[in-house]
């Protein structure tokens, strides 16, 4: 308990720093609420659920998840939690080949239809929005800013010069349609240097400080505390991914993956969300 | 006799893991040809990614095999030949990348030749350069996890060579330069070659170390394993048309290779 | 003058410890079994291997070795010739005898024309385009001596030279040899364990054994009066040691024999296998050397059968095969052994 407490007040303290630099926060996620409902929720839960519960999650989601996780293992003691974190794409591609799954988590609407048009889920249910934020390594080398001085957002044109080093996710990913959608929109104010396998990768690059500046999710900011940087800006409100989960209809365990589905849904679960960054649904 | 001419003499304990063995490596190359969407294979291969990311390969392999040749025979005959003490230590750290799973040395070429790495840094502030995300970064990369391949099989040769041929030329007058070049190098070109194209071959096939250390952008870093990878996400059967064209190359690259060079033995 | 040599190498159990002197136009012969450190004598001299001691000097004042100085292989003005000819087999047999003039800066042309003479020279003329491959044991080996002979060297090293040729072969390969190291100005060492090739080579022989020198001098002296068992059998001799009284020797491990030379104090008694004759009775008439011994065994050597006899005299007999089948003979039968006086040789220790 006093080890996610913890966790989670560092995650909030993250996020709260963020909005220093990003002007006015976008939504205040009710991060004090966390700690306090995590356990009245279980009441859902014990239905005397056992086995392991695999679940296929976007990348972006590992922080928040293993947590969440954490948490329904100690709800159902006799479930084993397995994850397995990647790219929303990989996690599609592998699921269409037949990998077993009870449950996936994907960071766009696009590659949960992959899955849904190959009959492998119905019912896919949205349980958080994420939307990109431009990362920067903390020394900041290529001296990215918005203009001072003007209310609102800025727009990413007026952050982004042309002639930095940015790295995005990959076109096929969820966080690179994303990222393709608000350069589109921005009127392309720079282009990309490499296009990454996942968000993920992104922000490795951007904390190792190999490019000047990386698209990423405002939940991977703050799963980066000091490590980036981040600065909001006006087409990000635009592209928002909605996170979508769905049981697969093959699933060995569906039950324990409808309890966790619906943890992730609660008040405890949309908490944790919060406090990982996601921007409410 | 008749029965031994049928079943080639090889006895059964060895026939059946052997074929075992076969078959599980050949039967998923033939399912890759099977299951070949052949109908769009001609518009696959006209678009110009596909093109971009065969030649893009096909050079940064073959720069790879030349930095790795450059550096890797005067690295293997040191190993080989020379009597300098801690060659064993020397040896095995030169070979880790053999087994280093290449993303590691993706991230380990990062903390040295990075923007902010210890010897990258000093080179971006000097010159303005920073390697990663260029095809020399893809080069690099490449280089790190293949001149193993090409070290392992010259020093192989070398060691097999016999060495006295090089004293033979040291009695003729030739000093250790001109007896390297003229005698040691003749005499081990068949080892070379073949472990030119043992690099080649992983050059061509890398991955982990090169998405890690250059990135992923069409043109400039997206070799055909990225591009496969990448498409498998999107587009299973363009992934399957783009693995066709690597194995095509991998295959005619290895025959033509194998006719020439790899069928000749040291004869001494 | 021309090379003087004082080799000290230690290698594991083996300490190498050798004097060599060669005149100019001088073969030397260095006889030993396998493993008495020939080899490594001659590395030394080729400049192969660093010696840990002595030194190596030609003409009175070109030190190619000493404490201090070590001059490298190729700066020394040799020729060498290897057991199995070890020709470049990626060059071919012109290639391969201009490969020395091409080392020390002879235009390629030259190079080439030295070459196809020297070819000519050991009888290879116009086999020069061909690879070490497609050439005869005989051939290549020839080849090998043109490649060390083209660039005129100060000493010629030989090492093994015939040892890998079949025994046709290697007569012909000899007399050719012969020839060349006649017309050979420099000073020759060749290193050998076959005497027949020291005694057909050499001016002058130095026996090897375990690193030292046993024997010197020239090859009909280190025939006729070995020095040490190697030697001895070697050359086909028995060799026994013994103190001289007149024309009787004491043999150190008992018995005696009769000489026809007066010798006097410690000396080698030498037979020849063939001078020793059997019988199955005590011979008649006066022989001085008559001795009961016993046969230890029997092996068929050429037309002869060789007979290792042991008991007073540790001998061994030369019988034809004729009369092996007539005494009928078999190991362990009891024999007499007589040879005369005259066919002993007696030599000082």
């Amino acid at each position: 308990m006093s080890n996610r407490s913890l966790r989670l007040t560092v995650a909030a303290a993250a996020v709260l720093a963020l909005g220093a630099c990003t002007g006015p926060p976008a939504a205040d996620a009710p991060a004090g609420a966390a700690t306090g409902t995590a356990t009245d929720t279980a009441s859902t839960a014990d239905e005397g659920l056992s086995g392991t519960l695999t679940v296929f999650a976007a990348a972006s989601l590992t922080d928040v998840f293993t947590t969440l996780g954490e948490q329904f293992e100690q709800q159902h003691p006799q479930v084993d939690v397995q994850f397995s974190f990647a790219g929303s794409s990989a996690l599609a591609a592998q699921l269409t080949q037949g990998a077993p799954a009870d449950l996936f988590a994907a960071a766009d609407e696009t590659q949960m239809a992959r899955v849904q048009e190959a009959g492998l889920v119905e019912d896919p249910k949205g349980f958080a929005a994420n939307r990109l934020m431009l990362a920067v390594p903390p020394a900041n080398p290529a001296g990215l800013r918005p203009p001072e001085g003007q209310p609102g957002l800025p727009s990413l044109a007026e952050v982004l010069t042309s002639d930095v080093t940015l790295a995005v996710c990959a076109e096929e990913v969820p966080c690179g349609a994303a990222a393709a959608e608000v350069l589109a929109a921005a009127g392309q104010p720079a282009t990309p240097d490499t296009y990454e396998e996942d968000v993920r990768a992104v922000l490795t690059k951007v904390e190792l400080g190999e490019v000047d500046a990386g698209l990423v999710y405002v939940s991977d900011v703050a799963a980066a505390g000091d490590g980036v940087v981040a600065f909001a800006f006006r087409e990000g409100e635009q592209a928002v991914n909605r996170y979508e989960a769905a049981v697969l209809t093959a699933a060995p365990n569906p039950a324990a993956a409808r309890a966790f589905s619906e943890l992730v849904r609660s008040d405890a679960g949309q908490a944790a969300l919060g406090a990982a960054g996601f921007p409410p649904a | 006799m008749s029965r031994r001419r049928r079943d080639g003499g090889v006895p059964a304990p060895l026939l059946v893991p052997a074929l075992l063995a076969v078959a599980f490596l050949v039967l998923p190359l033939a399912g890759l040809v099977v299951r070949a969407p052949w109908s769009q294979i001609g518009p696959q291969l006209a678009s110009p990614g596909v093109g971009q990311a065969l030649r893009l390969s096909l050079v940064s392999a073959t720069l790879a095999t030349a930095v790795s040749l450059l550096l890797g025979v005067p690295l293997a005959w040191v190993l080989a030949r020379s009597t300098l003490r801690g060659r064993s230590v020397l040896r095995a750290l030169v070979t880790v990348p053999l087994v280093l799973p290449p993303v590691v040395g993706g991230v380990a070429l990062f903390l040295v030749l990075g923007r902010q790495g210890i010897v990258g840094r000093w080179l971006f502030e000097a010159t303005g350069f920073s390697l990663p995300f260029t095809t020399a970064a893809v080069v690099v990369a490449e280089t790190f996890v293949a001149m193993p391949f090409l070290v392992i099989s010259v020093e192989g040769a070398l060691r097999a060579a016999d060495a006295r041929f090089e004293d033979a030329a040291a009695t003729l007058g030739a000093d250790r330069w001109t007896t390297f070049r003229r005698v040691t190098l003749p005499l081990v070109a068949p080892g070379v070659a073949a472990g030119a194209v043992l690099c080649w071959a992983r050059a061509l096939g890398e991955f982990g170390a090169t998405i890690t250390f250059a990135g992923n952008f069409p043109g400039t870093t997206q070799t055909m394993p990225l591009a496969v990878y990448l498409a498998l996400q999107r587009d299973p059967e363009a992934a399957i048309v783009l693995s066709l064209v690597l194995l095509a190359v991998s295959l005619a690259t290895l025959l033509l290779l194998r006719g020439r060079w790899l069928g000749r033995t040291v004869s001494a | 003058m021309s090379l003087e040599a004082h080799v000290v190498v230690r290698r594991g159990a083996l300490e190498v410890d050798v004097q060599l002197s060669v005149a100019d136009g001088e073969v030397l012969a260095v006889l030993g079994p396998n493993g008495a450190g020939k080899s490594t004598i001659l590395r030394v001299l080729a400049g192969l291997l660093p010696p840990d001691g002595g030194r190596v000097v030609v003409d009175g004042d070109r030190v190619w070795d000493d404490d201090t100085a070590h001059l490298p292989p190729h700066r020394r003005p040799i020729g060498m010739v290897f057991q199995d000819h070890l020709l470049f087999p990626h060059l071919s047999v012109t290639e391969n005898v201009a490969f020395g003039p091409r080392s020390r800066g002879v235009p390629r042309a030259a190079a080439r024309a030295a070459a196809t003479a020297w070819l000519d020279r050991v009888g290879l003329a116009g086999l020069g385009d061909r690879r070490p491959g497609q050439l005869s044991g005989g051939q290549a080996q020839r080849a090998a001596l043109a490649r060390a002979l083209v660039g005129e060297p100060r000493v010629l090293l030989l090492d093994e030279p015939l040892s890998a040729l079949d025994a046709r072969t290697r007569l012909t390969v000899r007399a050719e040899l012969h020839r060349h190291l006649t017309d050979y100005a420099g000073s020759a060492v060749l290193v050998t364990h076959d005497p027949v090739d020291a005694m057909a080579l050499a001016t002058r022989v130095v026996v090897v054994e375990d690193g030292r020198v046993v024997q010197a001098g020239t090859p009909a002296e280190v025939a006729r009066r070995p020095r040490t068992d190697y030697v001895a059998r070697l050359v086909g001799l028995v060799l026994l040691a013994g103190t001289g009284a007149g024309t009787t020797v004491a043999l150190d491990g008992g018995g005696a024999v009769a000489v026809a030379e007066e010798a006097r104090g410690p000396v080698f008694v030498a037979v020849r296998p063939e001078s020793v004759a059997l019988y199955l009775e005590r011979p008649a008439g006066s022989p001085r050397n008559v001795w009961p011994l016993t046969l230890v065994s029997a092996t068929p050597h050429g037309s002869v059968v060789r007979c290792d006899l042991a008991g007073e005299v540790a001998l061994t007999a030369d019988v034809t095969a004729a009369s092996f089948a007539e005494l009928g003979l078999a190991p362990g039968a009891q024999v007499w052994a007589s040879v005369k006086a005259s066919e002993v040789a007696v030599y000082p220790r």
